[in-house]
C-alpha cells in the first residue's frame, strides 16, 4: 500500500479519479457517450469524455517535450504557445501561398507539416542555444520568443488570416470520415508511443536526468550536457509543431493572438502535477501525460457547470493549488509522518489496555 | 550511573526503512570533558547526533540531561535544553556581521539594541580570544574564525553540551590548533564537548574519552590513555588489523619494464587552468602519483590528461600511438578512467540509483542508441556491489542516501566496469573511513598487479608512499621533481615540495 502511495504516478492518477468521481456523483451524464452525425454527415462520438481526450491531446503532446526540457535544464519553456502560432502560421503559408482563400492546397499537408516542424525546431534550437551555451535561465531565455512569437506568426502571413476550405485539412483536428473517435487523440497516442519507444531504445532518459541532476558529473562521464539540453528544446519544437497542426486544423484558420494562448502554463502544470520536480532531474513521463489529461478534465468539468470562460482561470487556480500542494514532497512527508504517528498511537492504546 | 554525567543516552534505537541505523546505543558525556565519537562511515555517528539535536526523533531509548529526562523533538527543543551543534559546513549567514550572526533569531524584542548587541558580542569574542570584530562581516573571516563564531554563539546561549561535527576538515594545522585552544577553554568552563572527526591524530591530541560505534551498535567507551591507536582502529573495524602500513607487501611489487613503451605518455601538456606545460608517462602495471600542497596543480594535471579541462597545448600518446583528447569521452574511448576529487560535485549523480550510477560511464561509451537492458544493468550493478562490498539497501537506492565511503565505491565501480588500462584516482580516500581507505589502497595495488596503470593522488603522504612506486612532485602549478625507489621518504617529499636543495 505504502509502495503505491509513494509511487510518483499515484498523484496524477488519484487526481484524475477524484475528478471523475466528483462528476459521477454530481452528474452521471458526464460519462455518457453519444453517437451522432456531424455537419459532414460522418458518424462521430460526443460527450464530455470525448471532449477531454480530444482537447487534451495538444496538452499531452506538449507535456512530453516540456518534461524533457524541465528534466535537463531545470527550467521551463514559456514560449510554446507563441511557437505554436509561428508553426501554425508557417503551415498555412505553405498551404496557401499568398492567396488567403485558396480553392486547392498548393502543397500536400505533409509537406506543410515538415516545413512547420523545421521552423518550430529552429525556434526550439534558438531557445536551446540561449539556455545551453549562454546559460540563460530557461524562463528568461524563452521570454524573448514568448513576447515576439505572435508578431512573427502574423508577419509570416502578412497579417492576413488564411482560411482553408479543403475539408481534408480539417481531418487532423476533427474526424476522419468513418472513424468516430477524434483524430487528435490518435495523434497524441502516436506521440506517446513514440516517446516511450525512444525512452526504451535510447539513453535519452538517462542522459537528460543525469544532466539535470549533476551537469558537471555528467560531463566527466562523457555526456555532452550542452548538447543534451539543446536537444530537449529541439524535441519540444517537434511537439510544438504537432500541436500546431492540430490547432490550425481545428479552425482551418488561425487567430494569431488567441491560438494556444496560455497553453504553456497548462503544459508546465501538467509536468508539476505529474510529481516531477520543476527544478529538473528525475522525471516520470507517464505521470506528466496523465497530468495533462487531469488539467483537461478539470477544464471540461468547469465548462460543464457553466463556469464562464473569463472566470475559468480563477476556479482552475483553486484546484491546482490543492493538487500541487498535495503532490509537494514536504506535504507528503509530513502526511506520512502523521500516518505513522496515528498508527503508533493506536498501538500504544492497545498496549495500555 | 555516574553522578557527574551531564548527558546520558541509554538504549537508543532508530531505524529507517530497510536500515537499522542505531540499536541499543549508550552514550555518556561528563561535565568538562571532550569526548570523541568514533566509527566508520555508516556506523551511526551522524544519526546519533541528529537524534540528540532533534533532527530525527528516536524510536526508543531515553535521553537525560543533568539527571532529568528530556524530550527532544526539534532543533529548537535541543537549543532550549542547552545542546548546540556546529557543523562542518557553516550554517551562519556570511553577509551579516559577526554580532548579528551571534544574536540572530534569539531575541523576542521587536526593536534591536544594536549597541548592546555589539558590546555583548565583543565581550564574548574577547573572553574566548576569537580574532574577530563584532561589526565585521562574517564572510570576510576565515573558515576557522567563522566556525569559532558559531561556537561563540553556542556559548553565549549557555549551552551545556556542544557538538562539533567534523569541524576541522576544512582547516589548516594552525587553525586547528586555535580551535583546539578554544575547545580546551570551554572544557575548563565545564562545557561537555562531543567531537566527531575522522582524524585520529586530533582525537589523541585533544580528547579525554572515546566512544566507538560500529554498524549502529555501541562498541564501548574508553579513556584515551587506555586505548592505543591501533586498537581504536580495530575496534572501529571490528577486526584485528594486521599493521596498516604493511599492505604493500601483500602484493608482490611487479617489475615495471622501463624500456617498454609507456601505456600513456604526455608531452608539454597544459590546460586553461593555468598549469605549466608538463611531461608525464606511466607504464603498464605502474602506480604513480602527483603530490604537492593543496592548490599546487595536482588535480589540474590529471584533469588535463582526462580532457576534463580544455587542453591548450601538448601532445599525448597511448601505447605509443598519438591520440587526441579534447573532452572526457575521448579519454574514455582510449581506455582512460578518472575518479574526480570532489565526489559530490563531480562524481555522483545524486538522485539516480546506485545501479544507474555504476553503469553510467560504460553506458555512455556504448552509445546513445544502445541502452543496456534491465537484466544487463542489474547484473553489472550486482557484480560490483558484491565485489567492492558496497553497503546499500538495493541497487535501486538513490546513491545520495549512501554513506560517503560507499558512494566512493560506487564511483570506483563505475570506472572499473569500463575496464580501463589507465585509471586516474584523484583523492579516492578523502573523507572516508579507515576501513574503506585500506580496502581502496589494497584494490589499487591488486589492479596494478593485474596490469592496470594507476595514477593515485592523495593529501595523505603516507598513503601515497604505501601505494605509489613513483611520485611526481608539484609546486605552484609546476612539476618540480620526480621521486622513486629509495627517494620515496616523507622527508625527501617534504623537501622537494618545499623547494629545499636537492641532496
Amino acid at each position: 500500500m505504502s509502495r503505491i502511495l509513494k509511487n510518483q504516478i499515484f498523484i496524477p492518477i488519484a487526481a484524475l479519479l477524484l475528478l471523475l468521481l466528483f462528476n459521477l456523483i454530481a452528474d452521471p451524464t458526464f460519462f455518457k457517450i453519444a453517437m451522432g452525425v456531424n455537419s459532414d454527415g460522418n458518424p462521430v462520438l460526443s460527450g464530455p469524455i470525448i471532449t477531454i481526450i480530444n482537447n487534451g491531446s495538444e496538452l499531452a503532446i506538449l507535456a512530453i517535450g516540456m518534461t524533457l526540457v524541465t528534466a535537463a535544464s531545470g527550467g521551463q519553456d514559456i514560449s510554446v504557445g507563441a511557437a505554436i502560432a509561428i508553426a501554425g502560421s508557417t503551415m498555412l503559408r505553405v498551404l496557401c501561398g499568398t492567396n488567403t482563400r485558396p480553392d486547392t492546397l498548393r502543397t500536400p499537408v505533409f509537406v506543410a507539416f515538415i516545413v512547420g516542424c523545421l521552423v518550430a525546431m529552429a525556434f526550439g534550437a534558438f531557445n536551446g542555444l540561449l539556455v545551453s551555451i549562454f546559460k540563460i535561465q530557461p524562463m528568461v531565455a524563452t521570454l524573448i520568443l514568448y513576447t515576439a512569437g505572435r508578431s512573427i506568426a502574423a508577419w509570416i502571413n502578412n497579417n492576413e488570416l488564411p482560411i482553408i476550405s479543403d475539408p481534408k485539412f480539417a481531418y487532423y483536428g476533427g474526424f476522419i470520415p468513418g472513424i468516430p473517435v477524434p483524430t487528435p487523440f490518435f495523434i497524441a497516442m502516436a506521440c506517446v508511443v513514440i516517446i516511450f519507444l525512444v525512452l526504451k531504445f535510447t539513453n535519452l532518459g538517462l542522459y537528460t536526468q543525469a544532466v539535470g541532476i549533476n551537469e558537471s558529473s555528467s560531463r566527466l562521464n562523457g555526456i555532452n550536457p550542452v548538447f543534451i539540453k539543446w536537444l530537449t528544446f529541439v524535441i519540444l519544437g517537434v511537439c510544438v509543431a504537432v500541436a500546431a497542426l492540430i490547432k490550425v486544423s481545428r479552425l482551418s484558420s488561425i487567430n494569431y493572438s488567441v491560438i494556444a494562448k496560455d497553453i504553456e502554463m497548462d503544459a508546465i502544470l501538467a509536468v508539476a502535477l505529474g510529481g516531477n520536480a520543476l527544478s529538473g532531474g528525475k522525471f516520470n513521463m507517464a505521470a506528466s501525460i496523465i497530468g495533462a489529461f487531469v488539467i483537461q478534465t478539470l477544464t471540461t468539468t468547469l465548462f460543464k457547470y457553466n463556469v464562464p470562460s473569463d472566470a475559468l482561470p480563477a476556479y482552475k487556480a483553486v484546484v491546482v493549488i490543492l493538487l500541487v500542494v498535495i503532490s509537494a514532497p514536504t506535504f507528503r512527508e509530513s502526511m506520512t509522518k502523521l500516518m505513522s504517528r496515528l498508527k503508533s498511537g493506536k498501538k500504544k492504546e492497545v498496549a495500555n489496555v | 550511573m555516574e553522578n557527574n554525567a551531564l548527558l546520558s543516552l541509554r538504549g537508543i534505537y532508530k531505524s529507517f526503512p530497510g536500515v537499522k541505523a542505531l540499536q541499543d546505543v549508550d552514550f555518556t558525556l561528563r561535565k568538562g570533558e571532550i569526548h570523541a565519537l568514533m566509527g566508520e562511515n555508516g556506523a551511526g555517528k551522524s544519526t546519533l547526533i541528529k537524534v540528540l539535536t532533534g533532527v530525527y526523533t528516536k524510536d526508543e531509548g531515553e535521553i537525560r540531561l543533568d539527571g532529568n529526562d528530556v524530550v527532544i523533538r526539534s532543533p529548537e527543543d535541543a537549543q532550549h535544553a542547552g545542546i548546540s551543534t556546529v557543523y562542518q559546513e557553516i550554517t551562519l549567514c556570511p553577509n551579516l556581521s559577526v554580532a548579528e550572526n551571534m544574536y540572530i533569531g534569539r531575541s523576542d524584542d521587536v526593536l534591536q539594541n544594536w549597541k548592546k548587541m555589539n558590546e555583548g558580542a565583543g565581550r564574548m569574542l574577547e573572553s574566548l580570544d576569537i580574532p574577530a570584530k563584532p561589526t565585521q562581516q562574517l564572510g570576510s573571516c576565515s573558515i576557522a574564525v567563522q566556525q569559532m563564531v558559531a561556537i561563540a554563539r553556542a556559548v553565549d546561549m549557555d549551552c551545556k553540551v556542544l557538538i562539533l561535527d567534523e569541524p576541522t576538515s576544512s582547516l589548516d594545522d594552525q587553525e586547528v590548533q586555535k580551535l583546539f585552544k578554544l575547545m580546551r577553554d570551554l572544557k575548563g568552563r565545564g562545557v561537555g564537548i562531543i567531537f566527531v572527526t575522522h582524524f585520529l591524530d586530533q582525537v589523541y591530541e585533544v580528547c579525554d574519552r572515546i566512544t566507538v560505534l560500529r554498524d549502529g551498535r555501541f562498541v564501548g567507551e574508553y579513556e584515551i590513555k587506555d586505548l592505543p591507536r591501533v586498537q581504536l582502529v580495530s575496534k572501529m573495524l571490528g577486526k584485528e588489523l594486521d599493521d596498516l602500513s604493511d599492505i604493500k607487501s601483500d602484493v608482490a611489487a611487479s617489475a615495471i619494464d622501463e624500456g617498454e613503451t609507456p601505456v600513456f605518455e604526455a608531452e608539454g601538456l597544459a590546460s586553461t587552468e593555468g598549469i605549466k606545460p608538463f611531461d608525464f608517462n606511466i607504464h603498464k602495471g605502474e602506480v604513480n602519483g602527483f603530490t604537492g600542497l593543496l592548490g599546487s596543480g595536482r588535480s589540474e594535471c590529471v584533469r588535463a590528461i582526462f580532457g576534463a579541462d580544455r587542453v591548450i597545448s601538448g601532445s599525448v600518446k597511448k601505447n605509443g600511438k598519438p591520440i587526441k583528447i579534447h573532452k572526457p569521452i575521448d579519454a574514455m574511448k582510449n581506455g582512460i578512467g578518472y575518479l574526480p576529487e570532489d565526489r559530490k560535485v563531480d562524481g555522483i549523480v545524486g538522485d539516480l540509483s546506485v545501479r544507474e550510477n555504476i553503469i553510467l560511464a560504460l553506458q555512455v561509451m556504448k552509445g546513445f542508441f544502445k541502452p543496456f537492458s534491465k537484466a544487463e544493468a542489474n547484473a553489472f550493478a550486482d557484480e560490483y556491489i558484491k565485489a567492492l562490498n558496497i553497503k546499500t539497501a538495493s541497487a535501486d537506492t538513490p546513491i545520495k542516501s549512501l554513506s560517503g565511503g560507499n558512494q566512493q565505491k560506487c564511483i570506483l565501480a563505475r570506472w572499473l566496469l569500463t575496464h580501463p588500462d589507465y585509471l586516474i584516482l584523484d583523492e579516492p580516500t578523502r573523507g572516508i573511513d579507515v576501513g574503506t581507505k585500506v580496502d581502496i589502497q589494497k584494490l589499487v595495488l591488486k589492479l596494478a598487479s593485474e596490469g592496470m596503470s594507476i595514477t593515485f593522488i592523495s593529501s595523505e603522504t603516507d598513503e601515497m608512499l604505501r601505494t605509489c612506486s613513483r611520485l611526481i612532485v608539484m609546486r605552484d602549478r609546476r612539476v618540480v621533481g620526480e621521486l622513486k625507489g629509495d627517494d620515496l621518504t616523507q622527508n625527501k617529499i617534504m623537501n622537494t615540495i618545499a623547494g629545499g636543495e636537492e641532496e
